[in-house]
């Protein structure tokens, strides 16, 4: 376990509101280099308004984030692709017609130098860049062990393979923080297994930090180095498993107050 | 730095292999896709490699004799390994790679084995799973790093540490390694195969490079091949067969060997390389088949009459155009259109198109599978051998083709039929012994020196061998008439709605038989009757489903009651088992060969069933999933009868 690296996130006393309601009220937790770190809680804890906060999606009313020691009150997504961080979402973000190489090709986007004129003549610079990239999305699949999709349409694939291609995608930029809505949500035990074994791999080989969503107890402990939990949109918990799973806060969220 | 003196005939495979790499040092020996590319080694890569491998292996500490056990999906780096042990006096011995732990655990325990390399950490995981009992062990290599970062136990190296160590040492003892070439001989034993098993515990199966080099060159020779060929290589190394024709046979032509991306891209890498040489068991034939048909289903009212007016016309003309005999011009005709229009795309979808010779052995092939292949313009053929014999004992000669014989004794082969209708051969390329049970090897080989084969066969009138059964097998009704289960389910087996079938009958008053559904097809004619279910314990359980296979069922009785000695095997009562039979619940072999008397004993209450005529039995099994957690499937089984024909009534088809 990672636990113990330098502090690359850091989130301050955030608060959202939709309107009246409260999505995030002061939350504060860090990411330390190369953990997984999970944010859990039940429906409606605001997990999903937390990672919109962090990659820009929402701008929060109050606090601050701090990315490798950068300060930003006003974090937009485009920013936060800059700085590294890229994300999958929950109800697959994948272009359904594409094939599968295209659609991690396309998660390259942000590394792709030549322009659109160079790219349409494909001559020279354009040519060998795209080649490079083709080598990277390669190994990319290579990893995921999805060789025998690469060229089919990622409409026609199972609802598993798809979220392993959403996660390619989100590889593709090497980022160095990654952020997953759900990786786990709707598969099944088998699915769930092989995701998890390819988010330990990617923490593990390729060095990143990863920050998860899921609301899967039994597959978050298993493979988070530390978790915070989140009920009705305040922070009840912060740990490691074995700490936030004794916490009589978080089991009264999850199991009810009789416990 | 020449390991053999020109002139000399290569007699051993690491000569072989730098006798290529001097004669075609340029051209291509391997390829593997990898990263969507397929990569390239010639000869001389591939010579080079070995020799760093060979060295690294000898200064582990790797002796003459010394048992290497390889275990992973066709890798380039572990057909080379085979090579490097080879040239040390070494003995590889290939696993099957989907074995669990406890599977291997008897191979290596009995192999002894004090080397290993393995593809990756899905394999070496299982080595050290069972790492206690293999205190000979004292060696792991592998090939693929990846997950192996955290595996800190001095005992395990990435493979090119080992090519990297071995490169060093060939630069400071240029002679070592020729020196070693050149202590090898024919008659030492070249590799060990173990036996699937299917007749009890596995054998080790000790073959001389002298024994594969003559299988390997008779079949070279007589279906002329070339340096020029392009195979597959996809199945298992540790199959006698992946042996002779990706590793012997490549290594005596000279030929490529093409490794696939992974075990699911096979279909669309077979296109890519377009096989010119191709070997494949019947059901992957089969699958194939199945594919087509679907897809075809579902194509145009356009395309569909498109491709059965001309596959009529194939079927009509296309054997005997392939076998070069006198065809009706006008039917020539209609074969060279129907060529253009629908067998070459065919052929191009399947990957086909450049196949000049595809085999088939290991289990009967029906004959409707037999003749679409051919019809189209493929030339499949069939063999017939045993690990015990380099998978070499008959071939079919090219315009000499039936689906019903595996063809005439190949090149420098002796074949008797013994006289229970056991088949017994002889010839180079014989086993040396089964490795530590001489009583086996005895029991095996008799004193005249022919190898026993197991197998019941007969001669027909053209000298062609068939196979009927596994001579213990066969058995006796009650009444004394002759049953041969094998022959039976094969026949229920040719068609597309049973995957697999069962027959007991052996001193019995009838047959009974116990039935598999294939779920493609059978799933597939339900979805067309708008038949809804959930699974295979759900479809096998409709009675549409029971009305299905027993109509195909009174086919194979109507066939039966003409074959005369065998019109008693009718089959009266049969049931669809309510799951699949699996090799990972002991059901099959790796081979995906039935194990009949384990399945008989695990399922004795649904055959008592079916001999006490009662409509239905209830039954629970346990199974275990493909990650080693075990479950139960339970069902209600019902139990049906089929009408049966008199002995001399032809009737049915």
């Amino acid at each position: 376990m990672n636990a113990g690296g330098e502090v690359v996130l850091d989130l301050q006393k955030v608060s959202l509101s939709f309107g009246g309601v409260k999505a995030l009220t002061e939350i504060s937790f860090d990411v330390r280099e190369r953990e997984i770190r999970a944010i859990i809680g039940p429906n409606g804890a605001g997990k999903s308004s937390m990672l919109n906060v962090i990659n820009g999606v929402y701008r929060p009313q109050q606090g601050e984030i701090v990315l490798r020691g950068q300060r930003f009150t006003r974090m937009t997504p485009y920013k936060a692709a800059r700085a590294g961080m890229s994300r999958t979402f929950q109800n697959i973000a994948l272009f359904r017609g594409m094939s599968v190489l295209d659609n991690i090709m396309a998660g390259r986007n942000l590394r792709i130098a030549s322009n659109l004129f160079q790219q349409a003549i494909w001559w020279g610079p354009a040519r060998r860049e795209e080649l490079a990239h083709r080598e990277r999305v390669e190994q990319i699949i290579d990893f995921l062990e999805i060789q025998h999709v690469r060229k089919t349409p990622v409409g026609r694939l199972p609802y598993g393979l798809q979220k392993r291609v959403d996660l390619g995608r989100a590889l593709a930029m090497e980022p160095s923080i990654l952020l997953l809505d759900e990786p786990m949500a709707g598969m099944n035990v088998e699915e769930k297994q092989d995701m998890c074994r390819f988010i330990l791999d990617v923490n593990d080989q390729l060095g990143t930090t990863i920050v998860l969503i899921e609301h899967d107890m039994g597959v978050v402990m298993d493979i988070s180095d530390r978790v915070v939990v989140l009920d009705y949109g305040r922070k009840i918990g912060d740990g490691i498993p074995d700490d936030v799973r004794a916490n009589p806060e978080v089991i009264s969220a999850y199991l009810g107050a009789t416990h | 730095m020449p390991e053999i003196a020109s002139g000399q005939v290569p007699d051993t495979f690491p000569r072989l292999l730098f006798h290529h790499a001097e004669v075609r040092a340029g051209s291509t020996a391997m390829r593997e896709k990898d990263l969507g590319i397929w990569q390239c080694w010639t000869w001389r890569d591939v010579a080079e490699h070995v020799r760093a491998l060979a060295a690294g292996l000898a200064e582990m500490g790797f002796r003459r004799g010394d048992h290497l056990a390889i275990v992973g999906d066709n890798r380039p780096r572990l057909y080379m390994m085979m090579a490097a042990a080879q040239c040390l006096g070494g003995v590889p011995v290939p696993l099957y790679q989907d074995a669990v732990a406890s599977e291997m655990l008897f191979a290596l325990v009995d192999a002894g084995a004090r080397f290993a390399f393995v593809e990756n950490q899905e394999q070496v995981d299982k080595i050290l799973e069972i790492r206690e009992q293999l205190p000979e062990l004292v060696h792991l290599f592998y090939d693929d790093p990846r997950g192996m970062r955290h595996y800190t136990q001095p005992f395990i190296h990435d493979v090119r540490e080992l090519i990297e160590m071995g490169r060093i040492h060939n630069r400071n003892h240029p002679d070592f390694l020729p020196e070693q070439v050149a202590a090898g001989r024919a008659d030492e034993v070249g590799v060990m195969l173990y036996t699937s098993g299917t007749t009890g515990r596995p054998k080790g199966v000790r073959l001389t490079h002298g024994a594969f080099i003559a299988a390997a060159r008779g079949g070279a020779d007589f279906d002329r091949l070339t340096a020029d060929e392009d195979i597959l290589s996809y199945l298992p190394m540790a199959w006698v067969g992946d042996h002779l024709f990706s590793f012997a046979q490549a290594l005596v032509a000279g030929f490529t060997i093409n490794c696939p991306e992974s075990a699911e891209t096979v279909m669309a890498d077979m296109r890519e390389i377009g096989p010119t040489y191709y070997f494949a068991p019947p059901r992957v034939f089969e699958n194939l088949l199945t594919q087509v048909m679907i897809r075809m289903d579902d194509a145009g009212i356009v395309k569909q009459r498109m491709f059965h007016f001309f596959m009529a016309v194939a079927r009509r003309c296309g054997a005997e155009i392939l076998d070069r005999r006198p065809v009706a011009a006008g039917d020539r005709l209609l074969y060279a259109l129907g060529n253009l229009l629908v067998y070459g795309p065919l052929k191009n979808v399947l990957g086909m198109s450049r196949i000049r010779v595809a085999y088939t052995a290991g289990a009967a092939i029906g004959p409707d599978l037999f003749r679409f292949y051919r019809s189209i313009g493929i030339n499949l053929k069939q063999l017939y051998g045993q690990t015990e014999t380099c998978a070499y004992v008959c071939l079919q000669p090219d315009g000499e083709i039936r689906f019903d014989s595996v063809g005439k004794p190949a090149p420098g082969v002796e074949v008797r039929i013994a006289g229970n209708g056991e088949i017994l051969v002889r010839g180079p390329m014989l086993l040396n012994e089964y490795y530590r049970r001489p009583d086996a090897t005895a029991e095996a080989i008799n004193d005249e020196g022919y190898f026993m084969t197991g197998d019941a066969g007969l001669f027909d009138d053209d000298g062609h061998l068939k196979i009927i059964d596994r001579a213990k097998d066969v058995g006796r009704l009650a009444n004394g008439a002759m049953f041969a289960p094998n022959y039976i389910e094969n026949k229920l087996k040719f068609f597309p709605h049973v995957k697999e079938a069962v027959a007991f009958g052996n001193g019995r008053e009838m047959v009974c038989a116990f039935i598999n559904i294939d779920v493609g097809a059978v799933g597939n004619w339900a979805e067309r009757r708008g038949i809804a279910y959930s699974g295979y314990t759900d479809l096998a359980a409709k009675p549409e489903v029971h009305e299905l296979v027993r109509e195909c069922i009174e086919r194979v009785n109507g066939e039966l009651a003409s074959e005369g000695a065998l019109a008693d095997s009718q089959v009266h009562r049969f049931l669809i088992l309510h799951k699949e039979l699996d090799p990972d619940d002991d059901e099959l072999t790796r081979t995906r060969k039935v194990r009949r008397n384990f399945v008989a004993e695990k399922y004795a209450v649904l055959i008592d069933a079916l001999y006490s005529g009662s409509a239905s039995q209830f039954i629970e099994t346990a199974v275990r999933f493909e990650d080693g957690r075990q479950g139960k499937v339970a069902a209600d089984l019902a139990i049906r009868d089929v009408k049966t024909f008199a002995s001399s009534a032809r009737s049915g088809r």
